[in-house]
């Protein structure tokens, strides 16, 4: 376990520093500047500013520095907004996508995992054929159709929520929705897969043989083992959700992490969405290692090694 | 005295007069009873041609043509699904929209086919520590947050529909290339390789001419499961800017500057989005009815 943790962990160092060097040898390749947009500067204006940012240095030791600073979590100033430190934008805007993006989790597996048990054990029966009709549809239709599809009901032709802004607790609902119904479905339809496999096996038949109700075989005996692929799918259903966030809150005005994303990459501000896109990646390698330690709780024919 | 094992007594008697089928005629047979997959590819084959062929056919109008003085209008009879800000017929633009969409699903999944195919074909045949490097690769490229790369190539270069073409496709052949290689190690050590071999057939002409054909079933899967995956890679990008450019338009791009005027004009999120999610969902239907087809084995869920 501790040689697993380990050797994952120092995997991640040469992962997060090939994205880290492609992306800045990415950044010094592309075409234009960051201050190319701007009108006429002063010559010696442009100097000072480079001079600032320290791209008057010779490329190895930018390099050098940018390593260096990222590896404190400090991508400097954001370029189109240099009052401010990348840094303080990711923090403040992660508090926000995180609370989205949690709903979202907790939302789709609150309801996905029991969906798709209900369907598992009614197989080939009447709720089993609705609830896979309904995954498959919730699967299809993309989140950025499905949010203003529902601000059009519930905000424009209902008045019963917000149509946007990220303030009190009901401005949650229709961006949560928005983003969990997909996953609802996906994560439906992998129980139902995940539980009709079990409840084939030897054990279940076993524990049924002892007497024991349904219930329990189902939810206590089957669940566990049932439940797996649904565990291995939360690595990638993170990275989906941070996805789909970006979408989301694009739709509904929310300042979170998406939304800077965004804004960098439309205003080419490069240090801005470096540290985004550094961050996130980061994020996402300690959430798949999290879910493997899961797994294995869950699952004690597997090693980890 | 030499222990052999006595051949059956009898030959089983042949249980039905009907001749072998093959796996094909087999799956065909099974996907025709699955009534929504079959609703669902002729749907699709249906949008395909009408999405192909929109800029001949002569009942659509241009949906470049702009008309400020009609400005936005809801769906009439002159515009079956009104027209936009600048007066472009929804429907007009709907159809080409499509167009790109398709264009991009398909080409992105061709691209990702053919990586896919080729490296898992070629680690799972050649195996050992070539194998074991190249999914190392896999693995490696599996833990990065792929679309984030994926963003940053379009952000820091050009946005055209080449480099679209190509980051879509580099996102999505990592899982062909697993599924493949698993197909070929089981495949590689079976007889009909070994014959092939005997009778002087180079690597490649195994590999390419035996092997890779005989994976064709749940590569088919998957490429039909990897086509809405695409367009909605697509979509995702030109929502935040980054796919098609105007005055090009996919429907992710129709989606999203509707969604820009939802309060005043509902109608131009509501017909894009709603073309687009039945395509998925009819891809998706089809993707699991051949899956359901293909693998009979796969299906353990009974019927």
């Amino acid at each position: 376990m501790i040689s697993f943790l380990s050797r994952r962990l120092l995997l991640m160092i040469p992962t997060l520093w090939v994205i880290g060097t492609l992306t800045f040898f990415m950044m010094r390749l592309a075409p234009g500047g960051p201050f190319m947009s701007e009108k006429d500067i002063p010559a010696a204006t442009k100097t000072q500013l480079l001079h600032q940012y320290g791209l008057d240095k010779p490329l190895a030791q930018q390099y050098g520095m940018f390593l260096w600073n990222a590896a404190h979590f400090d991508f400097g100033p954001s370029y189109k907004y240099p009052q401010q430190q990348v840094r303080e934008i990711i923090l403040e805007g992660f508090k926000v996508s995180a609370e989205l993006g949690g709903w979202a989790l907790l939302l789709s597996l609150l309801l996905g995992v029991p969906i798709g048990v209900i369907a598992a054990v009614n197989q080939n029966r009447a709720p089993d054929h609705a609830a896979m009709a309904l995954a498959l549809a919730g699967v299809s239709i993309p989140n950025f159709v499905l949010g203003p599809v529902l601000v059009l009901v519930f905000s424009l032709t209902l008045y019963w929520l917000p149509p946007a802004l990220w303030r009190g607790p009901e401005t949650r609902i229709l961006p949560v929705l928005a983003l969990a119904v997909s996953y609802v479905a996906y994560i439906a339809r992998l129980t139902r897969a995940g539980m009709l496999e079990v409840l084939r096996q030897d054990y279940i038949r076993t524990a049924r043989a002892k007497g024991l109700s349904e219930r329990v075989v189902v939810l206590k005996h089957a669940l566990k083992l049932g439940i797996l692929p649904v565990v291995s799918y939360l690595g990638p259903a993170a990275a989906r959700i941070i996805m789909g966030s970006i979408v989301i809150e694009q739709i509904f005005a929310i300042p979170g992490l998406g939304r800077y994303l965004v804004i960098g990459a439309t205003n080419k501000d490069y240090t801005l969405v470096l540290g985004v896109v550094l961050f996130y990646a980061s994020f996402l390698m300690a959430l798949n290692l999290l879910v493997d330690i899961a797994y294995t709780w869950l699952d004690p024919r597997v090693e980890l090694r | 005295m030499s222990i052999g094992i006595a051949p059956p007594a009898t030959v089983l008697p042949a249980t039905h007069a009907n001749p072998p089928r093959s796996l094909w005629s087999d799956a065909w047979k099974r996907l025709r009873r699955n009534r929504m997959a079959v609703a669902s590819g002729a749907f699709l084959v249906l949008i395909s041609l009408f999405a192909l062929t929109a800029p001949w056919l002569p009942f659509l109008q241009d949906p470049t043509l702009q008309d400020l003085a009609r400005g936005a209008t809801p769906p009439s009879p002159a515009h079956w699904f009104g027209t936009d800000e600048l007066g472009r017929d929804t429907f007009a633009r709907v159809a080409h929209g499509g167009r790109i969409s398709m264009l991009v699903g398909l080409v992105g999944t061709f691209v990702s086919l053919v990586i896919g195919v080729t490296w898992g074909a070629v680690a799972g045949y050649v195996g050992g520590k070539v194998d074991e490097f190249m999914m190392r690769v896999v693995d490696v490229l599996y833990s990065l947050p792929y679309i984030f790369l994926v963003i940053l190539l379009l952000v820091f270069f050009s946005k055209s529909l080449l480099m679209l073409f190509v980051a879509l496709g580099l996102v999505q052949w990592l899982t062909m290339a697993r599924i493949v290689r698993g197909q070929v190690l089981s495949l590689r050590t079976q007889t009909f390789v070994e014959a092939a071999r005997a009778l002087g057939a180079g690597t490649p002409a195994i590999l390419f001419r035996h092997i890779v054909p005989n994976t064709l079933g749940p590569v088919i899967v998957f490429t039909t499961l990897t086509v809405p995956a695409v367009i909605l890679q697509e979509a995702f990008l030109s929502f935040l800017g980054l796919g098609v450019q105007p005055p090009a338009a996919s429907w992710g791009t129709l989606v999203s500057d509707g969604a820009k005027v939802l309060a005043l004009f509902p109608w131009l999120v509501i017909f894009p989005g709603f073309a687009m999610s039945l395509t998925l969902l009819a891809f998706n239907f089809l993707g699991d009815g051949l899956r359901d087809a293909l693998d009979p084995q796969g299906r353990r869920d009974g019927n």
